[in-house]
């Protein structure tokens, strides 16, 4: 079993369910985060002090999926995501020991 | 054109009226048949009186409810935006603290050292607990509404006031100690300033006075002492931690618009029922009022677009309260052009300030009290020698100069004078408060609760709960 997590720019979050959907992929985790790679941030203004705002608003997708998956998953996520420019996001593929169905206690790749 | 089933019926009724009001006159009035009676004449004067009363009394009560307003919840929402998230209530907590504090103290206390007769710089205790102020006017200040109406709207500045200077010392003071202070800061500091300036026999006073100021709605008594009090609390209480190398911008400029806004309309109560009356004057007041607002939104705007290249929400809300602050004292005494160039100079001018000024001094005036309410009022106070006119309000007579406009330059003197008795009496009251509150309560939160906010460190609360 894998773990993919996906940094997303937040523009991205429904092209990228959707694209995930349509490979077969159900299951996922939402969340909001901020962050930054490369990317530079931005400037405001207030009352003429001018800063930089680096912290980012970004999303995260965090997958539990079988191994046969993976290629379909990253090129779903990829396809939908890639706009070309930095700040596009990353992926890490990480390796699941354990998965637990709480509902009934199923465990391993059918608890999935 | 209407159908002839419509047509019909309405022409009929034109008609008919004129027949209906002369059977009105001569059914239910009859007309005199003798000569009229001194008797009648008297109750017709004393019904237009009432009338007059009633539409001004009306007027007041509005102002002074708009006023209120101005601080809760406008001045809460403006300054309680401008805060970081974790301070938003211990914001808000300052002004709603002054809004009952203030109206107690002045009950007992206040209006009378404000407004009851005593020396030049200080009333008496003749209207203790509000003794002999009822429902009838007192004519040395509003002859035409009740003395209530009138203790009551001047209540409103007593409360915004104080509330102004919590600007200064936003996200660091304990409330404990500021309400102690504020409290003191109205008696020792307000009620003097506004018996020179209005009081009977007042110092400052346009109508008598030995150094007669120009004040419509208070430009020295509101604005420069809670503005000079605010640079004086803030340089004695020190920056917040972190600042200025950390940033700490508004949570919420969408909460600070709103306050903003409340305060433009609110203002209209703040100057226009100045006037003390539903008059002509209040018109003048009440166009001045938002005559200037709009210019100083713009000139405020024009001086951020040039410097920083982007004209941002917080100049444009802040320059439209420079203008106000800057139009009070003018608002009823001059034309409506020049409230439009009063304006426009304090946009500029406040801006300046802030963006300036305050980089070079290094004080953490947090919200910019200082900047814009110290600033922009002492600019109002000797803009207001230069544009008052007679043609507006000829407070000094029918055929004399009242301005400089009018070829009294002296009034410009004295507008000095006024401001600068103003800077002294909020500078010195300040410190020997700050002093003393320091001594009995302590006034700054320890860096701890800094660190943790005001909200959980004063009030154990939390401002948004947005998981609960």
């Amino acid at each position: 079993m894998l773990k993919i997590e996906a940094i997303l720019q937040p523009s991205k979050l429904d092209a990228v369910k959707d694209a995930l959907l349509e490979a077969g992929i159900e299951g996922m985790t939402i969340l909001e985060a901020r962050g930054h790679g490369r990317q530079k941030g931005h400037t405001e203004f207030y009352r003429g002090r001018e800063y930089t705002v680096d912290l980012l608003p970004k999303v995260k997708i965090e997958l539990v999926i079988l191994d046969e998956l993976k290629d379909k998953a990253i090129e779903a996520i990829e396809g939908a995501a890639r706009t070309g420019r930095i700040g596009d996001g990353k992926i890490f593929v990480s390796r699941i020991d354990e998965a637990i169905r709480i509902r009934n206690d199923e465990r391993g790749e059918t608890a999935l | 054109m209407p159908s002839r089933a419509v047509r019909l019926p309405f022409l009929f009724t034109l008609l008919a009226c004129p027949a209906i009001a002369l059977a009105q006159t001569t059914a239910a009035n009859p007309a005199p048949q003798g000569p009229v009676t001194q008797a009648q004449i008297a109750a017709l004067q004393q019904a237009v009186q009432n009338a007059q009363s009633a539409g001004d009394n009306a007027w007041m009560l509005v102002s002074a409810a708009l006023v209120l307003l101005m601080t809760g919840p406008g001045l809460a929402l403006f300054y309680g935006g401008l805060v970081r998230k974790k301070n938003i209530l211990g914001t808000m907590m300052q002004s709603f603290a002054m809004m009952g504090l203030v109206t107690v103290i002045w009950a007992v206390a206040g209006y009378s050292l404000a407004f009851g007769h005593g020396n030049a710089f200080i009333g008496g205790f003749e209207h203790l607990f509000l003794r002999g102020v009822g429902l009838t006017p007192n004519t040395d200040y509003a002859p035409t509404i009740p003395e209530q109406t009138y203790m009551v709207y001047q209540l409103m500045f007593a409360i915004i006031t104080p509330a102004l200077i919590t600007g200064a010392f936003a996200e660091r003071m304990k409330f404990s100690a500021m309400a102690l202070f504020l409290s003191l800061w109205s008696l020792l500091v307000y009620c003097p300033m506004a018996h020179m300036v209005w009081g009977v026999g007042g110092l400052l006073n346009a109508a008598g006075g030995h150094i007669p100021s120009l004040d419509f709605a208070g430009g020295t008594v509101v604005h420069v002492t809670s503005g000079v009090s605010a640079l004086v609390t803030c340089i004695y209480l020190g920056k917040r931690i972190g600042y200025p190398q950390t940033n700490m911008p508004p949570h919420s400029m969408v909460l600070s618009f709103i306050g903003a806004c409340l305060l433009w309309v609110g203002w209209f109560g703040f100057n226009a029922g100045s006037a003390l009356a539903a008059s002509p004057l209040a018109t003048s007041a009440f166009v001045n009022t938002h005559f200037a607002a709009a210019s100083a939104a713009i000139g405020w705007t024009i001086f951020e677009w040039l410097h920083n290249g982007k004209p941002t929400a917080l100049g444009a809300i802040s320059g439209a309260v420079a203008g106000l602050v800057a139009i009070t004292p003018a608002s009823g005494f001059v034309q409506p052009f020049p409230a439009l160039l009063i304006g426009l100079i304090a946009g500029f001018f406040c801006s300046f300030m802030v963006f300036k000024v305050k980089s070079l001094f290094r004080y953490d005036d947090s919200l910019d009290a200082f900047g814009v309410h110290g600033a922009g009022g002492t600019l109002g106070a000797l803009l207001t020698g230069l544009f008052a006119t007679r043609s507006i309000n000829a407070i000094y007579g029918k055929d004399v100069a009242t301005g400089a406009i009018d070829g009294h330059w002296g009034q410009v003197l004295n507008q000095l004078a006024g401001a600068a008795i103003a800077w002294s009496i909020a500078i010195v009251g300040t410190l020997v408060l700050l002093f003393v509150v320091d001594r009995v309560v302590g006034l700054r939160v320890s860096p701890e609760n800094e660190a943790a906010g005001l909200d959980l460190s004063q009030h154990g609360e939390e401002g948004y709960d947005l998981n609960s």
